[in-house]
């Protein structure tokens, strides 16, 4: 500790001072990483490039979109993704990474669910794709347990005084898609219209689905 | 442990700031992050638990004023060095001086799908049966342990109802620190708002958290 304050800046390339130094610039501190896992054989650039295209094109919001959609029409599947959630979804093509073990939870006109999780990050990935900033920082996973409320009127989600709130702190490794209620007035819509109204707020629980006509 | 991972209920982080249209990422080298932090975990070396707990072991101030990338990276730091991987003056110049540990794996670009879509599924059989019951009224132990766990402080020695039981998993208190998977029955364990935050608490919130069975007392 006692270089702490010398070398600030100007030695990113020296090993012996203070490891605070090297997180200052993080584009220099991760090129310098994967320039040593990929001499050292451990990484192959080529798979990160493969996970990035995953999560930038084909795992994401959409996804979980589709789940809901088909949750409001097909009364089946509802029963299925409550029994079963992780089987219900597969059945959709969606699997895999942070979505190995998934649950549904389901508004209703008296209960709001709310994902979070206080201790790291853990989000249902699959259906979701990668959680946003907000979702890993400091003030929604301190706040979303202690003042739902409070967080909800930031995301402009006012609801009834009487509705419950339930908020699922996801401890464990089971991950939580929040089944929103089903505007009134989308009778008429088919899977594809009803899952371009789903947001991905709306699966967190810091959203609400709201009809077409509302939502311009 | 009671590290600065352990956030629910800390006040003073202000608005949380929701960003409209938000990227999937921020920066070219949040990408690399990603994706350097899942081919490191693909090398088979070290559990999802024991990089959680890594994370959770990064200085608080640190901890607190990262971005969650950031936050990766640190604890994929820690890891490499741990178990042999480089020294920490390779892992800050960037440039090798030695060969470090063999890794079991490599993940390869064309098997970055099926990997992805397998995942790592976490329950696993045990040869108990479940302790507790839905409708069971339970208390959580009061326990401040130095490893890792995934009770909250908040959600310690604390009344609720077993709403769930949802199967056995691998323990994360053990597994975080080598001591092998030792699966355990895992409960949803919901309390009332006031049960929680005592005065004030907001009358209509109810929290679960997940709970493996030795975090539960029978009431």
């Amino acid at each position: 500790m006692a270089d702490h304050h010398h070398h600030h800046g100007h030695d990113h390339d020296q090993g012996h001072d203070h490891p605070e130094n090297h997180y200052s610039d993080m584009q220099a501190r991760v090129k310098a990483l994967e320039s040593l896992l990929s001499e050292k054989g451990l990484i192959d650039p080529a798979a990160i490039d493969a996970i990035v295209e995953t999560y930038e094109t084909r795992v994401g919001p959409r996804n979980g979109a589709k789940v809901v959609a088909k949750a409001w029409s097909d009364p089946a599947f509802a029963d299925w993704l409550k029994r079963d959630a992780t089987a219900a979804i597969a059945s959709l093509g969606f699997t895999g990474r942070q979505g190995e073990h998934m649950r549904a939870v389901f508004n209703t006109p008296d209960i709001h669910n709310l994902v979070v999780c206080t201790l790291c990050s853990c989000y249902p990935w699959s259906v979701l794709g990668l959680p946003p900033v907000w979702y890993k920082a400091p003030a929604y996973r301190s706040r979303a347990v202690i003042d739902p409320r409070g967080v909800l009127a930031e995301f402009g989600v006012a609801l009834p005084e009487q509705t419950r709130i339930r908020v699922w702190d996801s401890t464990a490794e089971l991950r939580y898609l929040v089944i929103p209620e089903r505007p009134a007035g989308t009778e008429h819509l088919d899977d594809e219209a009803l899952a371009d109204l789903v947001s991905r707020d709306a699966m967190i629980g810091t959203g609400v689905v709201r009809a077409p006509e509302e939502q311009a | 442990m009671n590290g600065p991972h352990d956030l629910g209920g800390q006040m003073g982080f202000g608005p949380i700031a929701p960003e409209n249209n938000e990227p999937i990422f921020h920066a070219d080298w949040e990408k690399r992050a990603l994706g350097l932090t899942l081919c490191c975990g693909a090398m088979g070396h070290w559990t999802i638990d024991e990089s959680r707990h890594a994370r959770e072991n990064i200085p608080p101030a640190n901890y607190l004023s990262a971005s969650y990338y950031e936050i990766w990276i640190r604890g994929i730091d820690m890891l490499l060095e741990r178990h042999g991987f480089a020294t920490r003056e390779e892992l800050f110049s960037g440039r090798m001086s030695g060969a470090g540990t063999a890794p079991k794996r490599v993940l390869q670009a064309e098997n970055v799908p099926a990997t992805l879509a397998r995942g790592g599924p976490c329950e696993r059989p045990t040869g108990t049966k479940p302790a507790f019951a839905v409708g069971d009224r339970v208390r959580t132990r009061n326990f401040n342990p130095t490893g890792h766990t995934r009770l909250p402080r908040y959600a310690r020695a604390k009344q609720g109802i077993v709403e769930v039981v949802q199967g056995s998993f691998v323990f994360p208190d053990d597994n975080a620190h080598g001591r092998g998977e030792n699966p355990q029955w895992l409960y949803t364990v919901v309390f009332d708002g006031p049960e929680i935050w005592g005065e004030g608490a907001d009358p209509t919130l109810t929290i679960s958290i997940d709970a493996w069975e030795s975090y539960l007392e029978p009431l």
